[in-house]
């Protein structure tokens, strides 16, 4: 990951304002068959940007009407998308991409406003990702192969790859594009039409992409419906005519959808978070060089996109033996984080996306302290003053505790941060290992026989070792236990999207010889 | 779970209250399950009874009076409230946008989960003493 350069850019200028590097139209309908049609029931909802806490623009309030369109539109283009080429997919989403990148700081600053992240991140992380994944799923795509088995001398199995048709797709808030374009890269690149339903937090910047890049796809390919979950997602989610829903958020929306899907008999597959341990044997801290400093970044990585991560390492687990010491040296880590306007490129930590999650936040701060926790630094929602002052910050936050308590198991979302001790290799497996999820995990050690054993015995579908937060589009991520079913990134996620055609084939010249 | 009439895991604030009343004109009878996992997770997700199914993974962790004729269930997946058992958990409603199916998402408010320990007595009450 590349980080922005110190004391090279200037605070980026908010949309709305003189030389603002993206602009948001006052209002969005729709994204149906290629162009913005206002909701069938005329309604609209505001959009508020976490950064200040003050609407910016309007987004449509999509109903069943809306998704029945959006269905429907998606299926007359799936006639002749699914004719296309893997050539001219991968095409196309290859221009996405250099379209994205072409227009990289704007749609930066657009999601920034939009979800409060630091630019630092959007511009270094999130768009660069997103462009990536469209570059990678291209070039997955057209080395595709299907497959030839030999059954007999005369018989041949023959395996082609299908689209499955209409998907839906639901999206959420805390990487409202690079989560996007994680379900679209694939859906797209297999062949696959798709109905979109962003979350209500952050329903516009994905609008902003599509206004860069939508002449790109044939019109109809894909198709976003915004709403409320209950008015919006919930009839997606159950629509009749779509083949599969993809869909990252939490556990009861999670069963929700599989009960849809079970009423319908089509494929899900849903990321559903974590509460993912990052463990750190002794021999981190056995010198202070360069290793130890990666270590203590790993261990500050609770506060990237303000914790608002679903692999989060929000579980810090120290041997015993450097506890004291190493604890202390994260701490000071954590407070050089650079608190402060999300537009500035020196600013490391933002806004939380919305009220709602700073309420929830600060009342799990509140659980920790009651529950017995010791606060060991931040634990207060930031004042950031002037412009800011009604914006949505929170101090990053380190507790010291038991795995036990409720700060340890549950999924704060937020830049809190807690740690707890272990005594040798199986404590540190146990600790980490009692949880309901199996996301996301870190193992730090200079010694690669224990790191090896760790990231193989920690039951999570990811185990950064000697480092952490890295997405890459060609590393499969996705969830043990209750943290979901199916993989995303990689091409195994191809595979979620499409169907597989056996042509079973005789050659023989006479018959088999039963009648 | 054993409960005697004094004690209860589950409480609603008069906010919360009047936000359900007037959901449960909107929709009808209304249930919720507590949320676990990422993004708007511990959310308590409040849908019209027979949306959601519950089955043998989840338990009832009590009832709370909005003010209506039924008290509206609460429920929670077994797995959860192995974590949460010790915890008295109160219903309250803020200003904000949430995620997920909740019937609540388009009136702008948002239901959320206040949590304290629960008392000795409780613990006794619940054969967790």
């Amino acid at each position: 990951m590349t980080i922005v350069e110190e004391g090279v850019s200037s605070v980026y200028a908010a949309p709305g304002q003189r030389g603002a590097r993206a602009e948001y139209r006052s209002r969005y309908g729709h994204w149906i068959g290629g162009r913005f049609v206002d909701p069938i029931k005329g309604q609209y909802f505001e959009n508020i940007s976490p950064v200040n806490g003050k609407p910016f623009t309007e987004v449509g309030r999509g109903t069943v009407e809306d998704i029945d369109l959006a269905v429907d539109t998606a299926w007359k283009a799936f006639e002749h998308w699914k004719t296309t080429s893997p050539t001219e997919r991968a095409n196309i989403l290859l221009k996405i991409a250099d379209r994205m990148e072409e227009h990289l700081e704007a749609i930066a600053v657009a999601e920034t406003w939009e979800n409060g992240k630091p630019v630092r991140e959007t511009l270094a992380a999130d768009i660069p990702l997103a462009i990536d994944h469209f570059r990678y799923f291209a070039g997955v795509l057209r080395a595709e192969e299907g497959g030839i088995s030999i059954i007999d001398n005369d018989t041949v199995a023959y395996h082609f790859n299908e689209p499955l048709g209409v998907v839906g797709q639901i999206i959420p808030w805390n990487f409202p594009i690079l989560m996007a374009v994680w379900k679209l890269a694939p859906a797209l690149a297999a062949g696959n039409c798709v109905v979109l339903k962003p979350a209500e937090q952050t329903p516009a910047s994905i609008l902003f992409l599509v206004e860069l890049i939508g002449d790109l796809l044939p019109p109809g390919v894909l198709n976003i419906v915004n709403g409320f979950g209950i008015e919006a997602g919930a009839p997606l989610a159950q629509h009749k005519r779509i083949r599969k829903v993809a869909f990252t958020g939490e556990t009861t929306t999670g069963r929700l959808i599989m009960q849809y899907a079970s009423q319908n008999l089509i494929p899900v597959t849903l990321e559903l978070g974590g509460k993912s341990a990052n463990v750190f044997f002794e021999d981190v801290a056995r010198e202070r060089d360069q290793f130890f400093e990666k270590a203590l970044e790993g261990f500050s990585f609770f506060a990237l996109n303000q914790g608002e991560v679903c692999t989060c390492p929000s579980r810090a687990l120290l041997q015993g033996s450097i506890y004291d010491e190493f604890l202390q040296a994260g701490i000071e880590r954590v407070g050089k984080i650079i608190q402060g306007n999300p537009l500035d490129p020196a600013t490391m930590i933002g806004a939380q996306a919305s009220n709602d999650q700073l309420e929830k936040i600060l009342s799990y701060i509140e659980i920790g302290k009651a529950g017995g926790a010791r606060l060991a630094c931040g634990g207060e929602r930031a004042d950031l003053g002037g412009d800011l002052a009604d914006g949505y910050y929170v101090q990053p936050t380190i507790f010291e505790g038991t795995n036990d308590m409720r700060i340890f198991q549950e999924e704060i979302f937020g830049p809190v941060l807690s740690v707890t001790r272990f005594t040798d290799f199986d404590d540190a497996i146990r600790i980490a290992n009692d949880t309901l999820y199996g996301l996301g995990a870190g193992v730090w050690s200079r010694d690669v026989n224990t790191s090896y054993r760790a990231g193989r015995a920690i039951e999570a579908g990811r185990v950064w070792t000697n480092t952490y937060h890295q997405y890459p589009a060609h590393a499969a991520f996705g969830g043990y236990k209750q943290s979901g079913i199916g993989r995303e990134n990689h091409l195994k996620m191809l595979e979620h999207y499409q169907q597989t055609k056996n042509l079973l084939v005789s050659y023989a010249e006479g018959p088999m010889g039963f009648f | 779970m054993s409960e005697t009439t004094t004690h209860s895991r589950v409480a609603v604030t008069d906010e919360a209250a009047g936000l359900l009343r007037e959901l449960t004109r909107q929709h009808g009878r209304l249930m919720v399950h507590q949320s676990g996992g990422c993004c708007d997770g511990s959310a308590p997700m409040c849908y019209p009874i027979g949306m959601f199914i519950t089955g043998p993974s989840d338990v009832l962790l009590g009832a709370i009076d909005a003010g209506l004729d039924d008290p509206i269930e609460v429920y929670m997946s077994e797995s959860q409230f192995e974590y949460w058992k010790y915890t008295h958990l109160t219903i309250d409603a803020v200003p904000g946008r949430g995620a997920g199916f909740s019937v609540e998402g388009p009136t702008g408010m948002r239901f959320i989960i206040r949590s304290r320990m629960l008392t000795d007595a409780e613990l006794t009450a619940f054969g967790l003493g």
